[in-house]
């Protein structure tokens, strides 16, 4: 399948030719821009998964081994800010999203570069601040609920500028892609024919564009409180704390979908290409991932329905949460309508790709559980919850990350993977997820709370077979990210169409040229129509 | 010529508004202050985005993502007062 091109003249690196800080400092190309945000992201993945990896060894034993329970607030305050705010909300969206929503539509940038760089530094100035702020480390959680975090003497108003600054890029990048889907696609390229990768992202876009400024301001509001005094959310001067559950949530629930939309969108690029069929129901697809995105505005009160929220409210949300998953099972069962009687074959990006619909589903499936007020009670704060985020986030989203990162490493690059390797570190990595997190949801359910350092020795079996799975998960994530740098540096050259896609972005030589295509291809037909023609350049 | 003569107006209308926004705060109006502040505030904001913004002359697409948000307003005011009107 794969092209063997023997030339490796200088025109062969496409938009990798230039050299130097100042060439991709100072890029416009959504492609190096692109790849910036894929190395910081990632980069803070494995910051993120280290101190995972340090918590999961404190609770190897009931009581106090590594650190002291302060340590481990701060811990894991930093694992999930680090792993929301720098990892998994801008991953895909302005990693792979900047890469390859331009070559998708058949356009040669998005359409404000400047603003796109602008949206890069920011959110290198957002890290530089979420740093300083571990001057003195917060240990309010990665949600800073109020009260605690009026008034605790950790760097809040610091940190939660960062993530301001941080939200700014996501915005500014979230605008520029909705302006590049309306304005630059390609002759013949209408809304019924986009990849619905581009549904995915268009959909995220508009999360980022309408939800993020919400928490912005809170986080505006809260610094106001602690520096001026300012009475939002303590009751002593008037204000309400749940107010600024309802503001975090307003924000923070939607943005789950900013998360797992783009990811969605890979899976349904995939799940075609590897079974080599047309994808069922394309338009249903579509619209859900729209669906998805503006019935993920009405559900942030079932976060607080054990919080003190009015009994009235905690039912109207309830009965909300159960609308999200309409949508959602509608993409599920079209990927698994499109595998069925597929030309299906197992290299590396469909077995994540599988892997995402397997575990999103477990994940999908215990969600229920916590938006039902009743078991809600019950399981709220428990580790139930923490199993059910990791299965739906990680599960999900960094599954289709992986997915992405497997399936259009050959077109970034120009180089193949060493696909056993890939296989080998996939199978580890589906074996160290589950066992890490699936045992999670029986001690939930057995009562274990989240956030403490220390537990019932009841509970000890459980977090000995938890923590045992971290460490196989993380041997699997080294695999996969030494073939990473194995394939950059070694790889196989990969061809222009490695897995015969029917998408623009196969149309183009790998890694592409700084302007994308030598000529706007016209589009003709939709990409998914793999039972009709065979193209393979 | 026109346009800069609607632009001064538009910014004296403002100017206006601005100072009945200040001489409202000095009656005793109760619930109505509030009220009256937020709807001069409207109108402010309605003429920048009109007139300062272009949008008057833009189309039916850009007033959708203008308008698009007002309604997310709404919902999440909707959506905290039956919280805290039900409490």
């Amino acid at each position: 399948m794969t092209d063997h091109a023997t030339d490796t003249s200088p025109a062969d690196r496409g938009y990798l030719t230039d050299k130097g800080f100042r060439s991709w400092a100072l890029t416009l190309d959504h492609k190096r821009i692109g790849v910036l945000y894929l190395f910081t992201t990632l980069f803070f993945f494995l910051v993120g998964g280290v101190i995972a990896l340090l918590m999961r060894l404190e609770l190897l034993t009931p009581g106090p081994s590594l650190m002291n329970d302060h340590t481990y607030n701060v811990l894991f305050t930093l694992h999930g800010a680090i792993m929301i705010f720098l990892f998994i909300i801008p991953g895909i969206p302005s990693g792979l999203g900047n890469f390859f929503i331009p070559l998708l539509i058949g356009a040669r940038d998005v359409a404000f570069p400047r603003l796109n760089l602008l949206s890069y530094w920011v959110f290198i100035g957002g890290i530089v601040v979420i740093l300083a702020s571990l001057v003195s480390p917060m240990d309010t959680g990665w949600t800073f609920y109020t009260p605690y975090s009026a008034k605790t003497g950790a760097a809040v108003a610091t940190l939660s500028f960062g993530i301001f600054l941080v939200g700014m890029s996501s915005i500014l990048t979230g605008l520029n892609f909705i302006v590049t889907t309306h304005r630059l696609r390609a002759p013949g390229l209408t809304w019924m024919r986009l990849p619905l990768f581009i549904w995915g992202m268009y959909a995220t876009s508009i999360i980022q564009v309408l939800a993020t400024p919400v928490v912005g301001i809170t986080f505006l509001l809260l610094a106001a409180e602690r520096l001026f005094g300012v009475g939002f959310f303590d009751p002593a001067k008037g204000g309400d704390p749940l107010l600024f559950q309802h503001f975090f949530w307003f924000y923070s629930h939607p943005v789950v979908y900013v998360m797992i939309l783009p990811a969605m969108g890979i899976i349904s690029e995939v799940i075609p290409v590897f079974s080599r069929k047309a994808i069922f129901g394309y338009r249903a697809i579509a619209y859900s991932s729209l669906a998805i995105a503006f019935i993920g505005f009405l559900v942030w009160g079932h976060h607080m329905f054990v919080s003190g929220m009015s009994p009235v409210a905690g039912v109207i949300f309830s009965f909300l949460t159960f609308f999200v998953a309409v949508p959602t099972g509608v993409k599920v069962f079209n990927w698994i309508a499109t595998l069925y009687r597929g030309s299906i074959t197992f290299e590396s990006p469909m077995l994540y790709a599988l892997t995402f619909i397997f575990l999103f589903i477990i994940g999908g499936l215990t969600g229920p559980f916590l938006g039902a007020l009743a078991t809600n009670v019950h399981l709220h704060d428990t580790y139930f919850v923490v199993a059910h985020f990791h299965y739906t986030m990680m599960g999900g989203t960094v599954m289709g990350l992986f997915a992405g990162l497997h399936y259009w490493f050959p077109k970034m690059t120009g180089r193949m993977l060493n696909e056993t390797v890939a296989k080998l570190a996939w199978a580890v990595t589906f074996v160290g997820f589950n066992a890490t997190f699936f045992v999670m949801f029986i001690m939930g359910y057995h009562g274990m709370p989240r956030r403490y350092a220390e537990y019932l020795p009841k509970y000890h079996a459980d977090n000995v077979f938890a923590t045992a799975g971290s460490w196989i998960l993380a041997v699997g994530v080294a695999i996969m990210f030494a073939n990473f740098v194995w394939g950059m540096l070694r790889g196989e050259k990969a061809g222009a169409n490695p897995w015969r896609g029917l998408t623009l972005e196969w149309q183009t030589p790998s890694p592409p040229p700084t302007e994308n295509f030598e000529e706007i291809p016209t589009v003709t037909d939709w990409p998914y129509g793999y039972g009709k023609k065979v193209v393979c350049r | 010529m026109t346009a800069q003569r609607t632009y001064i107006a538009i910014w004296l209308a403002l100017l206006v508004l601005t100072g009945i926004t200040w001489g409202v705060s000095y009656l005793d109006l109760g619930l109505g202050n509030a009220a009256a502040a937020l709807a001069i505030a409207s109108l402010k904001a309605a003429l920048v985005a009109l007139y300062f913004m272009h949008l008057r002359n833009e189309g039916r697409l850009v007033w959708a993502f203008a308008l698009f948000p007002l309604g997310f307003l709404a919902l999440i005011i909707f959506g905290t007062l039956s919280d805290t009107l039900f409490r």
